[in-house]
């Protein structure tokens, strides 16, 4: 059977299914196979709380969405062209974002009278009989039965020979897309060599999807998606979690220093422990404690003795950490927070995206206790920024809150590698060995950042602690003036950090545009795509994104200040737009989503159109 | 790992800080801050080698007024601190100071969890009975019924003998003292010292302004040799100047009047067993049998935190970091695009 061929830009694909379908290892290879062929993507993974929420249900429904084109892609896509739906629960879930006429492949096993149940959707209102999808190309296709039938000379139980239903859905979409399987079956082989049966099963399963498209007249059409133009380099494909971990990593390679990550297991963090816990061999402390106040203070005490320190965790572990950070303020000793920011406030959405911890990162301490405060803009961008947290905290000897959230955390895109080599230098403030000279603890350089002594420096004998410092000498002061001049010298230390930040740019448009859109952290890709096709559509509109927040950079103010127009997107009510308004009395006006998902391109556009016109 | 560098010669006073003390006159810490400044010096090893890491509290003041090095923290966390630095400072001996309130109230988590884990820290247990720096609220070692100005009619709380939790937690070196006999302190200190993983040592500590005398049975010449046993490895579980002894019947300990028993009835103190240490602790729950004093139990056998990470560490240990990081940034999946 002979397909035509048609060439796309750029096309939107969710797949969905149960929690147990094995959707984001689907997703997943389908991202790199499609990666390494040579196109942009952006990912982003969407599963539910639960580990395993009831089979069938609506809470039990897992995603992974994935973007790749011809040029580059900033974002997941707000719209999918192709919804593959294992489940009734999976299509109900994720219809209301696919465009018009878009693709929908479903597994008709999926649509049974218990399925439809556990859906929640009577009987007599099956989607795929009531006339429903009639403005969609629907392909229903019975795939847990073909699975079955394509595996059944591997002997597995009616359960196992069922699993593999993802692979068969995953060859067809390489089908469709024309995408050689090769890479997946070299990562089925790796992943089950210990269950040969089950490796070949798989790979049977994917073959006989791929087959299934090829051969058949279910699909008149192939798609194709030309590579994107990239820089000569080596790439390959990272999220935001493991970027952070290879950042802090890398801050440890190049300083010869030890890294102590001390950590409680939390949602969407946990990854940072995961991966840095593998490499011991670097000098690696991954130190997995009673609770997240443990997992700070062991970090700061590591610290205290001349590792780099770090904690990783999400909002409520961040407020159990609070004292343990003005611990590290007042101690002033180098320390890493990152925050891997989820929906709030309690326990809120552990799996969903906000960024609303701003301003706990910026004041959630008691007294007047400034840190720096940063954060990444893109999945890849972790990497620099973990490094810069490390490089900050370590020369200025002051805490660094490095806030990523739950998107840039799981998502992925292709990242051009940077080897250790093209990564600034750290000089730490640590004293380890004896030196002639009297060592007083809070004595300052021109950044004021002090020298730290570390333990086991003879004749350097000192104490430190939580009580307010006197000034050089460190002794424990109750003077008045003293405590002023010292709360001042600390938020001066802070905002000095700004001499050494890149100057802010922007991203689009110049001084002279009508309106100025200003986004922070994980929104970067929207806006960039959203300001982009208003720019095409012929709107000046201008576009700055801010990655260091405590201190901004030194040239904000200047860059902000003759716009007449000023609007904030962020995912939360409005927290950076406060710090605007408080900073430059600036009448900024915000755009604001608190979903528990990212913005979609089309609701930034909009926001930004009706405040022009 | 102790420094190959000459042994500084040190003595008490130069362990002293230019910090006034400000503990309350009369208070059981400056036995114990005076005990530790006599044996430190005895320990072989720089003054620069030892950290003192505490919590909040008046005994954690303690670090201020001890010239090496030293960490006032925050409430209940410095078992964290001293686990982060040992861990990754395995070299340095680490001191936490300590209290009622700091570690069994506030920071009960993190010294049982320290306890298991067994990093090789000392911890000073001063147990007061009350909080002092807080002005007089009961503590979890407080006695049931206790008068305090948050219990003006009697507490309802049960208290913690910390060393039975410590040992539920699988310490591996616990012990007793008291703040009125400097000789056993130190000589408790030392063997907390030597011993190779987390030594708690529980310092039974007079707060003369707000617990006066809570500890007076135990240390008072009337009624100390009545109401102590100081155990001795080895020896036969024998008070009150010979007198009397602690014999089993069945799995409980009771006393026996040695005027008419003979000695060899009495039990005999092995530190190293465990289930002898669980009858021990089980002294505190009964008012006729005597508070024991001294090592109560130690495990050798216990793998410590800080050897058993470092030794990961240097098991997988990767020469040419640099080039390994390159490698390891482009996992198996890279692609090249020329």
């Amino acid at each position: 059977m002979s397909h035509s061929t048609q060439q796309l830009d750029r096309v939107v694909i969710k797949f969905a299914g149960d929690s147990g379908d094995g959707i984001q290892l689907t997703g997943s290879q389908f991202a790199e196979t499609t990666a390494l062929f040579g196109n942009d993507i952006a990912t982003f993974p969407d599963f539910p709380a639960e580990i395993r929420a009831p089979i069938g249900t609506v809470p039990g429904v897992s995603g992974f969405q994935l973007h790749f084109g011809n040029t580059h892609i900033f974002t997941p896509g707000d719209e999918f062209d192709v919804l593959v739906a294992l489940n009734a629960a999976a299509l109900k879930t994720n219809l209301k974002s696919l465009k018009k006429n878009g693709i929908i492949i479903v597994n008709n096993d999926g649509f049974d009278s218990k399925n439809l149940r556990l859906a929640n959707i009577p009987e007599t209102d099956n989607p795929l009989k009531n006339g429903s999808l009639d403005s969609y190309q629907v392909f229903a296709i019975d795939i847990t039965k073909l699975t079955k039938l394509a595996v059944a000379e591997f002997g597995l139980g009616n359960k196992e020979a069922e699993r593999c239903k993802n692979m068969y859905v995953l060859g067809l979409v390489y089908w469709l897309y024309n995408r050689n399987p090769e890479k997946t079956i070299q990562f089925i082989r790796s992943r089950f060599a210990k269950q040969p049966a089950v490796a070949e099963a798989n790979i049977k399963a994917l073959q006989a999807g791929f087959n299934y498209g090829d051969t058949t007249e279910t699909f008149a059409v192939q798609y194709s998606v030309a590579e994107a133009p990239t820089a000569p380099g080596v790439y390959r494909s990272i999220n935001g979690n493991q970027a952070t971990a290879l950042g802090l990593l890398a801050a440890s390679v190049n300083t010869g220093l030890p890294l102590f990550l001390g950590t409680y297991p939390i949602t969407p963090a946990s990854d940072i422990l995961h991966e840095l816990s593998k490499y011991k061999g670097y000098n690696v402390y991954s130190f997995q404690a009673e609770d997240e106040i443990a997992g700070v203070c062991a970090a700061i005490g590591a610290a205290y003795g001349g590792s780099i320190g770090v904690t990783t965790s999400s909002g409520p572990g961040i407020a159990l950490k609070t004292e343990a950070i003005g611990l590290a303020t007042m101690l002033e000793l180098p320390l890493v927070i990152c925050n891997i920011q989820r929906g709030g406030p309690s326990t809120g959405l552990p799996t969903k995206t906000e960024q609303a911890d701003l301003l706990q990162a910026m004041y959630g301490r008691n007294g007047e206790c400034p840190v720096v405060v940063i954060a990444p803009a893109t999945h890849s961008d972790c990497y620099e920024m973990a490094y810069q947290a490390v490089k900050i905290a370590m020369e200025h000897t002051v805490p660094v809150m490095f806030l990523s959230d739950g998107f840039i955390a799981n998502g992925a895109e292709p990242w051009h590698i940077k080897n250790i080599e093209s990564l600034p230098p750290i000089q730490s403030r640590f004293i380890t060995a004896a030196a002639d000279t009297d060592y007083r603890p809070y004595e300052r350089n021109e950044n004021l950042s002090r020298n730290i002594a570390v333990p086991g420096v003879k004749g350097m004998e000192h104490r430190i602690g939580g009580l307010e410092k006197e000034h050089i000498t460190g002794n424990i002061s109750y003077d008045a003036a003293n405590h002023e001049f010292m709360v001042k010298t600390r938020a001066k230390k802070v905002e000095l950090v700004a001499d050494i930040l890149p100057l802010q740019t922007f991203e689009y448009g110049n001084a002279s545009s009508k309106l100025l859109i200003i986004g922070w952290g994980s929104t970067y890709g929207t806006i960039s795509s959203a300001v982009s096709e208003l720019q095409t559509e012929g709107h000046d509109v201008a576009y700055t994104h801010l990655k260091y927040i405590n201190p901004l950079p030194k040239n904000f103010s200047d860059l902000i200040k003759g716009f007449d127009k000023v609007m904030v997107a962020e995912l939360n009510s409005g927290q950076l737009i406060k710090i605007i308004r408080d900073k430059f009395l600036k009448d900024a006006k915000g755009i604001n989503k608190i979903q528990g998902q990212p913005f979609m391109v089309k609701e930034i556009k909009a926001e930004i159109l009706n405040y022009l016109q | 790992m102790h420094s190959l560098e000459p042994v500084e010669i040190f003595n008490a006073k130069d362990l002293e800080t230019d910090q006034e003390v400000r503990w309350c006159p009369g208070c059981g810490d400056y036995s114990i801050l005076n005990s530790m400044k006599k044996i430190l010096p005895e320990l072989g090893r720089p003054r620069h080698e030892f950290v003192f890491v505490s919590g909040i509290g008046c005994s954690s003041r303690f670090p201020y007024y001890m010239h090496t090095y030293g960490m006032h923290s925050i409430h209940g966390r410095a078992a964290s601190i001293a686990t982060g630095l040992k861990t990754s400072r395995p070299e340095l001996s680490v001191w936490m100071i300590t209290g009622d309130g700091d570690s069994l109230s506030i920071g009960g988590n993190h010294l049982i969890h320290t306890l298991r884990r067994n990093p090789d820290i000392n911890i000073l247990l001063f147990n007061n009975q009350i909080y002092g720096l807080t002005k007089g609220q009961f503590s979890p070692t407080s006695e049931e019924g206790k008068i305090t100005k948050s219990s003006p009619v009697g507490t309802v709380d049960h208290p913690f003998n910390p060393l039975a939790l410590a040992l539920g937690a699988n310490a591996t070196f616990i012990a007793r003292t008291t703040d009125k006999d400097g000789k056993h302190q130190q000589e408790i200190y030392k063997r907390a010292y030597h011993h190779k993983g987390t030594s708690l040592v529980e310092i039974y500590q007079n707060c003369n302004v707000f617990n006066d005398g809570a500890f007076e049975i135990f240390t008072d010449k009337g009624t100390k040799q009545v109401s102590t046993l100081y155990l001795e490895h080895g020896k036969p579980m024998i008070f009150d100047n010979g007198n009397k002894g602690i014999k089993l019947d069945g799995l409980k300990p009771v006393v026996i009047d040695l005027t008419i028993h003979s000695a060899d009835e009495c039990l005999v103190h092995d530190e190293t067993d465990k289930m002898k240490a669980f009858i021990i602790n089980s002294f505190f729950d009964d008012v006729e049998l005597p508070r024991p004093f001294g090592i109560i139990y130690i495990n050798n056998g216990v793998s410590t935190f800080d050897d058993a990470m470092n030794a990961q560490l240097q098991h997988y240990k990767i020469e040419d970091k640099k080039a390994a990081f390159n490698e390891l940034l482009k996992t198996k999946s890279y692609w090249e695009v020329k």
